[in-house]
């Protein structure tokens, strides 16, 4: 079979990993580092080999075929089973690419980017663990792997995010974000065992092996108008508690907190973990899970569609008011994905019968192209902001500014990426995001307008990062001392290259989208299966085209020049409203005051005081009954042997007598 | 001929002055001997009863053999016991072992 090396995607990061972690101290840096390049390179030529195996393999019934090279039960459990396994199929093959690249150009960039960081070794062991963990997720088999490597994914990422564990903040920021994850993993945990209950099974499409109508008819016997109810109802739940899992993974509203934080880890690990993959799991989860989520609970979508609504506002309100570049990148990410999140839910039932349809699940598309989109322009500029905190010495903006003549190569790869996050025709943002806006408007005209009114403050707050780095006034007194330069050649290859993607894919999809020539992302992806092409729709391409345009001359207007009049006449007249946005609009209190002065305090504490005092005081009582039990039969333990020997004599006489007299 | 009561007279008698002595004498090898005589006791016992109720089966006097061979090994065992008392103790008083108690 032609896929069969496909194992072997999985198996050299884990190789990776093992070396590095247990061999990787008596190491040189450069040895370390080449293992881990060496393993993640083999892993992207297969990746990319396996992609194109698979893609110009033939169609069937106009739809790339699912391909299965590999599943084994792992743990048979009666009729459930949960398997392992490799699983190909457009969206996963599709993310098989964007891992490994964005993967193998931070292996690269870390080179640079980490060169005599005490610790380099172990970085790349977690590297390689987080990228396995990553392909895993993408290519399982079923719900219960998927969850498997989620979790590692989560403890690669808590790892990461703790790297610098001297310092205090990164050790509170991976604790928070492994916690807040894993908070919501419970629920998806739930949901995955509700699932494999009721359908008694865990694959991603139930409708091959369908045991769903005995699965419930068990439950409440010899009533099937009860059962079909209950499962009716079922699914929906079970999905909705999945999405909570991916909503915390994905740092949706109100589950996001942990995400800005995560930005103590070392860049690179931002732009890989935090930006491009890891993130998107969620997002990646309800693509998985479409079909269901389609036939079954199309109602419950709404829930996807609101909170991705509300994220994307909050978090680019939020973003035009942060003052720390990663934290600003940070929202910029979580503004984005809510955009793939808002995709996937605006998507409607197919027509015609057919369940998946291409036209009314054009979000689907959208959400997937933003997924691989994104991926590369937010990794490009993690890396950019890499190099210019490289540079600096400082994640504040205000220690920056003017930076342009020091690092054109940044200066220029940064701009790309910015063009193409505002959604600039011929930059790869602009058609994903133009398809999302166009699947909304389908869906709703109001959630259609709001996404564009956040894309353009994404156009403003991008260029308001831009101007603040590499325009406005240089502070010179921090550059006094050390003159800006331009990064190493391992740090600016990579963001070429990603640079490269997104103006290659951005030039072809743009003009693909407005010729409707074929050969674009939707040729690959798409709801159905089946191949789409997309066309944009002229008059959203206009309107969201002028409205980006305008945003960054409005950005450019007031953040440019040398000083910023209107900025701070904008600050003077609204101190309360930047002050409560700097604080990210205090959901961080928020959280704390209903952990700590609600959960902790009203429900924890009584939940102590009963396991401390009742239940606790119940065995205790017990041990001080049997203690002081067996003080008091200790005198009769005399050790005096005639003693015993009275005391058995009596008993025998006494014994004697009672027999006689019965 | 004997009246049987007689045996069982001085069966009970003996196994009195064992248990007396067992219970008063402080001399490990007295209260070896004390159990001795409880031990003669039954055997008296068994004999007579035998005797008595089945004075053509042996079964009664088979146990009473069995006994006095019981009896031997235990002895053995009890004055092997006694003796490393007394290397450890310096005595042969059953009130100086007492240490084992609770």
């Amino acid at each position: 079979m032609i896929y069969e090396l496909s194992f072997l995607i999985l198996l050299l990061p884990l190789l990776s990993f093992i070396v590095l972690g247990l061999a990787g101290m008596k190491m040189q840096h450069k040895t370390a580092g080449l293992i881990g390049t060496c393993s993640l390179g083999l892993v992207t030529i297969l990746s990319y080999w396996t992609a194109f195996v698979y893609f110009s393999a033939d169609r069937v019934n106009d739809v790339y075929q699912t391909i299965v090279p590999y599943n084994f039960t792992w743990l048979p459990l009666g009729n459930l089973h949960f398997d392992m396994g490799v699983l190909l199929d457009p969206i996963s093959v599709m993310m098989l690419i964007v891992i490994s690249t964005v993967s193998l150009m931070v292996h690269i960039y870390s080179f640079g980017y980490m060169h005599g960081e005490k610790g380099f070794q172990r970085y790349y062991a977690f590297l390689s663990l987080f990228t396995m963990s990553m392909l895993g997720l993408v290519l399982a088999t079923n719900i219960f792997q998927m969850y498997m490597f989620w979790e590692l994914v989560g403890v690669s990422s808590y790892l990461l995010i703790g790297f610098y564990y001297p310092l205090k903040p990164a050790i509170a920021a991976s604790k928070k974000a492994f916690i807040v994850t894993r908070f919501a993993d419970m629920f998806f945990l739930v949901g995955i065992l509700t699932f494999g209950y009721f359908t008694d099974s865990f694959n991603f499409s139930f409708i091959e092996n369908i045991q769903y109508g005995a699965g419930v008819q068990e439950f409440i016997p010899g009533n099937m108008a009860k059962a079909v109810a209950a499962g009716g109802f079922i699914l929906p739940t079970a999905l909705v508690l999945m999405f909570i899992g991916g909503a915390g993974k994905s740092a949706m509203f109100p589950l996001h907190i942990w995400l800005p934080d995560a930005m103590e880890g070392p860049t690179p690990v931002s732009a890989l973990i935090h930006a491009a993959t890891m993130v998107v799991a969620g997002v990646f989860q309800i693509a998985r899970m479409f079909p269901l989520w389609i036939q079954y609970a199309p109602e419950a979508m709404s829930i996807v569609v609101w909170v991705g609504v509300i994220t994307a506002f909050y978090a680019a309100a939020v973003a035009c008011a942060q003052s720390d570049i990663k934290r600003v990148l940070a929202f910029s990410t979580i503004s984005q994905i809510a955009f793939m999140m808002v995709a996937l839910g605006v998507s409607l039932p197919g027509h015609h019968g057919a369940i998946l349809d291409n036209h009314a699940q054009l979000g689907y598309m959208a959400g997937m192209f933003h997924l691989f989109t994104h991926a590369m322009f937010k990794a490009c500029l993690f890396l950019g902001a890499g190099c210019i905190i490289h540079a600096v010495h400082s994640n504040e903006m205000a220690l920056m500014g003017g930076l342009r003549k020091y690092m054109p190569i940044t200066h220029i790869t940064f701009l790309i990426s910015c063009l193409a996050i505002a959604g600039i025709p011929f930059f790869s943002g602009f058609s994903s995001k133009d398809e999302i806006i166009t699947a909304c408007m389908q869906y709703s005209p109001v959630v259609g307008w709001i996404m564009t009114g956040i894309a353009a403050m994404t156009a403003f707050y991008m260029f308001r990062l831009y101007y603040g780095i590499f325009w406005g006034t240089e502070n010179k007194e921090a550059h006094a001392h050390h003159t800006p330069h331009e990064a190493p050649l391992t740090m600016t290859i990579p963001l070429i290259v990603l640079c490269v993607i997104t103006v290659g894919v951005g030039v072809y999809s743009t003009i693909a989208g407005f010729a409707g020539w074929g050969g674009s992302f939707g040729s690959f992806v798409s709801a159905a299966g089946s191949d789409y092409t997309i066309h944009f729709n002229l008059q959203i391409a206009a309107t969201s085209t002028v409205i980006a345009i305008l945003s960054i001359c409005l950005a450019t207007y007031i953040y440019k020049g040398e000083s910023q009049p209107i900025a701070d006449r904008l600050y003077k007249t609204f101190p309360k409203l930047h002050r409560a946005a700097y604080k990210r609009f205090y959901q961080d209190e928020i959280w704390q005051y209903v952990t700590h002065r609600i959960i902790f305090r009203c429900i924890s504490k009584p939940i102590a005081w009963f396991d401390r005092h009742v239940v606790d005081g119940t065995f205790n009582f017990m041990a001080w009954g049997a203690n002081e039990a067996g003080e008091s039969l200790r005198p009769w333990q005399s050790g005096d042997v005639r003693q015993y020997a009275v005391w058995f004599l009596t008993g025998s006489v006494a014994l004697t007598l009672i027999l006689l007299a019965l | 001929m004997i009246p049987v009561e007689c045996y069982f007279a001085l069966s009970a008698l003996l196994f009195f002055i064992g248990v007396y002595g067992f219970v008063t004498r402080r001399n490990l090898i007295a209260m070896l001997i004390s159990v001795e005589l409880v031990l003669n006791a039954v055997d008296i016992n068994f004999a007579a009863i035998n005797r008595l109720l089945y004075p053509n089966g042996m079964e009664g006097m088979f146990m009473t053999l069995f006994v006095i061979g019981v009896a031997a090994a235990e002895s053995a065992v009890a004055i092997a016991i006694i003796i490393n008392v007394y290397r450890n103790f310096r005595s042969d008083s059953v009130d100086s072992i007492t240490n084992m108690k609770g």
